[in-house]
């Protein structure tokens, strides 16, 4: 490629070609992620879900992306125009800039910035204000009070995840996502290990800010109909919808580079630590994962009822089937594409793991109020998150300085920090009498 | 509250912070069209008024016009979701006015078909409940129980929903080969179900949040506003017709009646789901001994009850269910006034919403346990 293209503007094709795949992927992707949702949510709830458009409904995103692009285009009589046209552009690109600073695998990533993370806090957090000037645009009750409560909730919890983000940031040393998988690697173990509540804290903070179950005041269904996305429709709605799969997608990649070791395999190390032994099968496992899904295609292809998706499923089988071989050829080339390619697969796996863990609770739990919300950023997880970071600077301390083996430092200072988690659980709880009598006085 | 669209409450003047939030008719959780005209103060309700008759239907009006035993099926358009107890009580209301009463057998098929209803029906309340408070995934089991009664319904008398399962002076139709295994199937599976449905909620820290002191009513609130039914119960006041005023058969089995102290949301909870424990026990008490013998008393083919009124109120799913006949001799009653617990519940709604949260609106609609059907009529 080197001689084709004038070594001025070399250094900038392979982000270009990465942020055009982001950007035609990664709305496929949440469409898939909600057909994910769906089935997920099915299979929680003893029924099947979507079935019927491909065979168990694997074209049910094209679907309903053709529907939302050729839907009506509806404005309110007494909306603000620009602004009403303006809010979800908003909150969709800031959604997709933060993807700039994620690595999605050693190679993929479009800019390794050395503050990757704080760019992409801060860009995801501009994103709010799309909620907020859409459901301020739309004049609507429903609307307004949705963005009112989406921008308090963002406020109190990104200081609560922030601070989640702190405790392993102090293990790792520095913000670069890059470095940050690194230090994981360098010291042997994921940071959610080392920082459980940290992870834990992050996890929670994370839901409410993408406005997710257990904590969707600012969409609640049941109370606002659809909060700050009650006006809109069609073309417009799905760019909310997709700033909000892509803003999930972020969180959750956020927590797999922090806590979940990134793109490293598990047991990266296991041969350094137990020399002698290995678990290198570790690296057959991603061609297995394919090949063990294109073989439940195939199975199910035949039992398709009609041919066109008989036809269908086993197209998918192939895609499945060629992936695995992509992984198997990735294992057999050199090093540095190996790690790629097993690097985004380890990656996505994480993220699709964490993102399941977000469906499992958005169907087990009933949705907060608004002040047990705030309740619950403001007096439990922002002290838990200020105390878990002070403990582990103890126990970095207490590494460095004492020369304790960091197993039983981490290990004595998380004790410490759970202890004060059960107390501010149980002291939560206590004084709320008079909260309530303070709140209606005034 | 008003009916139709006169604006009282909330024409009077706002405050500097508050606004008019218009909830319903079209709304995903007021329950079919009931309309709430909130005022807020931010997200705090300083006034609400229940706005009604979206759904009106002269159900009242129409009985003039039919002969007795033809409004029998219009009865059950009132509460759709329990539609075997509104027939109930209008069999049963007519059969008093007509000096008759069913035979023992029907007496009893009648009092398991009813419980498996409030079963069905505080399936459904339970669902939607768990569903406006924001567990999504309650509903689907409640669901799947639920048809399992239907099926009973369906195979007893070929409907589900609105069933006219009784006839004025017993049954129509003899059980079905395979009735009394069938409920007794249901009962032996619905044991753990229900338990399952508590395990997601009854300890869950978040459903205790946003149940536990919402929409607290006292019992001589409930007294005074004419609510009765599992809100009254869990006010602390042990009233259930069946046991005061025994109808059909509900002298001849052992069950408790749950009451809870407090009157707030989460009790109305626990009460129901002990309704439910409780009415799957006479279930299995009845089905163990179907006495045999008739099923339809001698009635006649045309009724001409003799001029007189008469009321007749039984223990419907959501409280007091009464129906206030008046005959004139003739084969048309001269006027039937339905008293649906429903509409007199939902008075109540202004009292428990005060100060509450937006959030508690939807929750408090929901444990009071509407059918607008049966408020509109």
């Amino acid at each position: 490629m080197g001689h084709l293209i004038p070594s001025s503007i070399a250094p900038y094709v392979l982000p270009v070609v990465y942020a055009v795949v982001i950007v035609a992927v990664l709305p496929l992707l949440a469409g898939y992620i909600v057909l994910l949702e769906r089935k997920v949510m099915a299979d929680m709830q003893a029924r099947l879900g979507p079935m019927r458009v491909g065979p168990h409904g694997l074209l049910q995103p094209i679907a309903d992306a053709l529907k939302l692009l050729i839907k009506e285009d509806i404005i309110p009589a007494n909306a603000d125009k620009l602004m009403f046209w303006l809010a979800p552009l908003v909150s969709v690109t800031m959604a997709l800039l933060a993807y700039a600073a994620l690595p999605i695998g050693p190679s993929f990533q479009i800019a390794d910035l050395n503050v990757g993370l704080l760019f992409i806090l801060g860009i995801s957090s501009l994103g709010i204000y799309g909620i907020v000037l859409g459901g301020w645009a739309s004049n609507s009750h429903y609307s307004l009070l949705g963005a009112l409560r989406s921008a308090a909730q963002l406020v109190s919890y990104e200081t609560a995840a922030g601070l989640g983000l702190v405790s392993a940031l102090l293990l790792a040393g520095s913000l670069s996502m890059k470095e940050i998988v690194q230090a994981q690697y360098d010291q042997g173990t994921w940071f959610i290990f080392s920082v459980p509540v940290g992870f834990f804290i992050y996890m929670v903070g994370s839901i409410a800010e993408t406005n997710r179950a257990p904590f969707d005041l600012p969409e609640a269904e049941s109370e606002l109909v659809a909060g700050y996305m009650t006006e809109y429709s069609g073309f417009r709605w799905s760019l909310y919808f997709l700033a909000e799969y892509a803003n999930m997608i972020i969180v959750a990649g956020i927590a797999t580079t922090l806590f979940l070791g990134g793109w490293l395999r598990p047991f990266a190390r296991w041969h350094d630590h137990f020399p002698g032994t290995s678990l290198e099968f570790f690296d057959v496992i991603p061609s297995l994962v394919f090949l063990a899904a294109a073989a439940y295609c195939f199975y199910l292809a035949p039992k398709q009822p009609v041919q066109i998706q008989k036809a269908v499923m086993a197209a998918f089988g192939g895609a499945c089937l060629l992936l695995a071989g992509a992984m198997a050829a990735a294992l057999l080339a050199s090093p540095e594409v190996m790690a790629g390619v097993h690097g985004a697969f380890w990656f996505m796996a994480k993220v699709v793991a964490y993102l399941y863990a977000f469906l499992w609770f958005r169907f087990t739990f009933p949705r907060y109020r608004f002040d047990q919300l705030m309740r619950l950023g403001w007096r439990f997880l922002i002290p838990l998150a200020l105390v878990n970071v002070i403990s582990i600077g103890i126990a970095i301390v207490l590494k460095q300085s004492l020369g304790w083996i960091p197993f039983w430092a981490m290990l004595v200072m998380n004790i410490v920090t759970l202890g004060v988690a059960a107390w501010l659980a149980t002291e939560g709880d206590k004084p709320e009498a008079a909260l309530q009598t303070a709140d209606t006085e005034s | 509250m008003t009916n139709g669209h006169t604006t009282e409450v909330t024409t009077t003047v706002l405050g500097a912070d508050e606004i008019i939030l218009n909830m319903g008719p079209q709304h995903p959780s007021t329950h079919g069209v009931l309309r709430v005209k909130l005022k807020l103060d931010g997200e705090r309700v300083v006034d609400s008024e229940c706005i009604i008759g979206y759904l009106h239907r002269g159900v009242e009006k129409i009985a003039e016009h039919r002969s007795y035993q033809q409004f029998a099926p219009y009865v059950d358009r009132m509460d759709y979701v329990a539609a075997v107890s509104n027939g109930l009580g209008y069999c049963e209301a007519v059969e008093k006015l007509l000096g008759t009463e069913a035979p023992p057998r029907a007496k009893v098929v009648r009092t398991i078909l009813t419980e498996l209803q409030r079963i069905a029906s505080h399936l459904l309340w339970l669902g939607t409940h768990a569903l406006d408070i924001g567990a999504l995934t309650p509903v689907f089991y409640c669901f799947r129980e639920r048809e399992e009664i239907l099926k009973v319904f369906e195979k007893y008398c070929g409907a589900r929903l609105t069933t006219h399962a009784f006839r004025i002076g017993g049954l129509q139709y003899e059980t079905y080969d395979g009735f009394e295994e069938d409920v007794k199937r249901f009962c032996h599976d619905f044991e753990h179900r229900v338990d399952e449905y508590e395990t997601l909620l009854t300890e869950n820290r978040i459903w205790v949040g946003r149940t536990k002191g919402v929409g607290v009513i006292s019992a001589e609130d409930c007294i005074a506003l004419g609510v009765t039914g599992p809100v009254l119960r869990a006010s602390g006041l042990k009233w259930d017709l069946r046991k005061a005023m025994p109808y059909a058969a509900y002298d001849q089995y052992e069950f408790e009646i749950p009451t809870r102290p407090t009157g707030d949301t989460y009790d109305r909870y626990i009460v129901r789901m002990e309704e439910m424990r409780q009415s799957r026990r006479i279930c299995l008490q009845a089905v163990e001994n179907i006495p045999s013998g008739p099923i339809l008393g001698k009635v006649g083919k045309v009724l001409k009850p003799p001029p007189g009124e008469v009321y007749h109120s039984i223990e419907a799913p959501k409280g007091e269910l009464g129906y206030y006949i008046v005959s004139d001799g003739t084969t048309q009653p001269y006027r039937v006034r339905v008293r649906p617990p429903s509409f007199i519940n939902l008075q109540a709604f202004r009292k428990m919403a005060q100060g509450a949260l937006v959030a508690d609106v939807v929750a408090i609609i929901g444990t009071i346990d509407i059918v607008l059907g049966e408020v509109d009529r």
